[in-house]
C-alpha cells in the first residue's frame, strides 16, 4: 500500500513558503505532514493530504510546479528502537531510502514514518514479512 | 615632461597623418581586392573597385564587416598573407560559435608592440622601470600585447600573466615593479589585498596601464589612492590587434588612436553614416598597416565619442572616449564575452523554458554572473538530488558555453518579471558606463 505525496518547488526566497501556506489555509487544505528539503537557493516542501485530487487542482491554480509521487506511510509502535528496526530492515535487504520524515494523527494517536524508497513493491513486500504494514491513502483519512 | 616612444609620429601634424593614411588606404584597399575573395566580392556588390577610392575621404565608400562576416571566414577566410609568413595567432576570448582568431606576421608582431611601447611610454615608462605584467598570457592579446611594448620600451619585464595573487604582491616588492598592467578589476583586488596585509608602503609602483574590462572614474580614483599612483586606460580588440589600439596619456581625458595604423570613425549603428566630433556612436576602424589578417571598416559595438581637440599632451592623434556602452547585447564578464542568446541556447538544449534573467554584478571587484532560470514541470522532481543535479548539468553546461561559471538560480515559474509581456533579459548592476 501507498499514499500519495504533493512534492512543490519553492524557490528559496523570504515568504515563498508563507505564501504557500497561505494558498492552502486559503482554500481549506489541511496539510497532515509536511517536510521541507532545502539546497542553497531553492527548496522542495513535501506535503501529505487526504484529498490529493483538490490540492493539485489548487497548487496547479496558483502556478505552483510540484509532481505527486507515491510513497511509503508505516505505522511506528510509540517505543524505542521500533523506527531503528525498520530502517534497519530496508538496509539489510538492500533498499535505498531517499529521505523520510515522520507525523502523528489526531484520531488515534498514531505515529507514521513517511518512506521514500525507489523500488515500493519490493519495499512493501520486504516490510510486510516482517509485519510492519503500510497504509493506503483511502486509510490515512481513518486516522 | 610627457614622454613619447615615436614623437615625429605621435604629434606630427593633422596634414601629415592624413597623408600616410591615404597613402596607406589605398594601398591596403588593393592589397585585400587582391588577397581576400570576400573583400573583393563585398566592394563588386557595392559597385567598387580599388579605383573608387584614392584618399581617406572615400573610406565611407566602403562596406561594413561585422564580426559575423569573423566568424563565417573563420579560421582562414580573411587572411591576406600565406600562412607560411604568419608567425602567431592570438583569439578572443569567445566560444567557440563566436571565437574569432586573428594572425600576424612578424611585421604585425613589430607595430602591434610599438603601439603598446607609446602606451607605456605615456604612462610614464622607460627602461628604469620595472613593468609587471599581470594580464593573461596565451591567446588573450593583454599579456602578449603589453609584454611585446614594455620590451621596446627597454623596461624590465614582468610577465607575471593573472592570478597567483600572493606571488605578484611578494615579486612586486622584492622587484621593485614601478609600472602594473592588468584589467582595473584585478588592479583594484591587488590594492585590496596589498593594504589587508600593509605592504603599502613597500611597494613603489608609480603608474598603472588597465584595460580589457569597463570601469568607472570612481574606480580609477580608488585604485590611484589605494596604490599612490596613476592610472591609464589602454583599448584595443583582437581583431584589430590586441591592446594598444588606442591609449590614455597624462591629460586622462580619452584615449589617442594609433590613427598611423587604425582609422577611426563613429557611424550611426541603425543608419551606417558617419558622425562628426562630440557625436556618440558605434566605434568602426579600418587597419592601415595590417598584413596577415586587415579588418576594412569593422563594426566594434562599442559605442563612444571622438575629438579630435588639440590635447594637452601634446599628440595630435584623435582621442577616444572610453565605452559607453555596447549597440548590441554583448556582455563583458570577468573579461570574456557574454552573448545572452548563447545563455538561450544552453537553456533550450537542456529542457528549460526560454524565461530566464542574467544578472551581472561586482562584488569585491570581481564580476559574478548568476542565470536565473524558471522552473519547469518537466525538470522538476521530489528528490533534491536529482533537481540538484539538472542543475549541476546546467552551470556545467553554461561553463562549457561560455569558458567562466555561471551561478544558476531555479526560481517559481512566472518570478521573472516581464515588462509590457517581454522579458528584461539581462540586468547588469555594475553600471560601468557613464553617460
Amino acid at each position: 500500500m501507498t499514499i500519495k505525496q504533493i512534492s512543490v518547488f519553492l524557490e528559496n526566497r523570504p515568504g515563498r513558503l508563507a505564501e504557500f501556506t497561505k494558498v492552502l489555509s486559503g482554500n481549506g487544505i489541511d496539510m497532515r505532514a509536511l517536510s521541507l528539503a532545502e539546497a542553497s537557493d531553492f527548496g522542495i516542501v513535501r506535503i501529505i493530504v487526504n484529498d490529493v485530487y483538490n490540492a493539485a487542482t489548487v497548487l496547479k491554480d496558483a502556478g505552483y510546479i510540484f509532481s505527486i509521487t507515491e510513497v511509503l506511510a508505516a505505522p511506528m509502535p510509540d517505543e524505542p528502537g521500533s523506527l531503528s528496526k525498520t530502517i534497519q530492515i530496508l538496509g539489510d535487504n538492500d533498499i535505498n531510502l531517499e529521505y523520510m520524515y515522520a507525523f502523528t494523527t489526531r484520531k488515534k494517536g498514531m505515529a507514521f514514518m513517511v518512506l521514500r524508497v525507489e523500488d515500493n513493491k519490493k519495499a512493501i513486500d520486504v516490510l510486510s514479512r516482517n509485519d510492519i504494514r503500510t497504509i493506503s491513502q483511502e486509510e490515512l483519512q481513518e486516522y | 615632461m610627457e614622454r613619447y616612444y615615436q614623437p615625429e609620429i605621435e604629434c606630427a601634424s593633422r596634414e601629415q597623418i592624413r597623408e600616410w593614411q591615404s597613402e596607406r588606404l589605398v594601398r591596403q584597399v588593393k592589397n585585400v581586392w587582391d588577397n581576400v575573395p570576400m573583400y573583393r566580392q563585398r566592394m563588386e556588390e557595392a559597385g567598387l573597385t580599388p579605383d573608387d577610392i584614392r584618399s581617406v575621404d572615400d573610406l565611407k565608400k566602403l562596406p561594413f564587416i561585422t564580426k559575423d562576416d569573423l566568424r563565417d571566414q573563420y579560421p582562414y577566410g580573411l587572411l591576406a598573407r600565406p600562412l607560411s609568413e604568419c608567425v602567431r595567432i592570438q583569439s578572443t576570448s569567445g566560444t567557440t560559435g563566436r571565437r574569432v582568431v586573428a594572425f600576424y606576421t612578424q611585421h604585425d608582431l613589430d607595430l602591434w608592440e610599438d603601439c603598446c611601447a607609446r602606451a607605456i611610454t605615456a604612462a610614464g615608462g622607460t627602461n628604469e622601470d620595472v613593468c609587471h605584467v599581470s594580464y593573461g598570457y596565451g591567446l588573450f592579446t593583454g599579456g602578449p600585447g603589453l609584454n611585446g611594448g614594455s620590451h621596446k620600451v627597454g623596461c624590465l619585464t614582468l610577465p607575471m600573466s593573472s592570478g597567483n595573487t600572493e606571488r605578484q604582491i611578494q615579486f612586486m616588492v622584492d622587484l621593485g615593479s614601478t609600472i602594473l598592467c592588468c584589467t582595473p578589476s584585478y588592479a583594484a583586488y591587488l590594492a585590496e589585498s596589498i593594504h589587508e596585509r600593509g605592504l603599502q608602503d613597500q611597494i613603489k609602483l608609480k603608474a598603472g596601464i588597465f584595460g580589457a574590462e569597463a570601469w568607472t572614474e570612481e574606480m580609477r580614483h580608488d585604485i590611484e589612492e589605494k596604490l599612490g599612483i596613476k592610472a591609464y586606460d589602454i583599448y584595443g580588440l583582437t581583431e584589430i590587434s590586441g591592446p594598444g589600439v588606442s591609449f590614455e596619456c597624462s591629460a586622462q581625458k580619452g584615449m589617442h588612436v594609433n590613427e598611423d595604423h587604425f582609422i577611426a570613425e563613429v557611424i550611426n549603428p541603425k543608419t551606417g553614416e558617419v558622425l562628426p566630433d562630440g557625436e556618440k556612436g558605434e566605434l568602426v576602424f579600418t587597419s592601415l598597416t595590417k598584413e596577415a589578417f586587415p579588418l576594412m571598416r569593422y563594426r566594434t559595438r562599442d559605442i563612444c565619442i571622438l575629438s579630435h581637440e588639440k590635447c594637452s599632451c601634446g599628440r595630435t592623434h584623435v582621442r577616444m572616449t572610453k565605452p559607453l556602452g555596447r549597440s548590441d547585447d554583448m556582455l563583458i564578464v570577468k573579461g570574456v564575452n557574454v552573448f545572452p542568446s548563447q545563455i538561450e541556447t544552453v537553456l533550450m538544449n537542456k529542457g528549460y523554458a526560454a524565461n530566464y534573467q542574467i544578472i551581472v554584478d561586482r562584488v569585491n571587484n570581481s564580476d559574478t554572473i548568476e542565470v536565473q532560470v524558471e522552473m519547469t514541470a518537466e525538470m522538476f522532481s521530489d528528490s533534491l538530488s536529482a533537481v540538484a543535479a539538472k542543475e549541476k548539468e546546467l552551470v556545467d553546461a553554461l561553463k562549457a558555453m561560455l569558458g567562466i561559471y555561471a551561478k544558476v538560480k531555479l526560481v517559481n515559474p512566472k518570478a521573472i518579471t516581464r515588462s509590457e509581456g517581454k522579458a528584461v533579459r539581462v540586468i547588469d548592476k555594475r553600471n560601468l558606463y557613464q553617460s
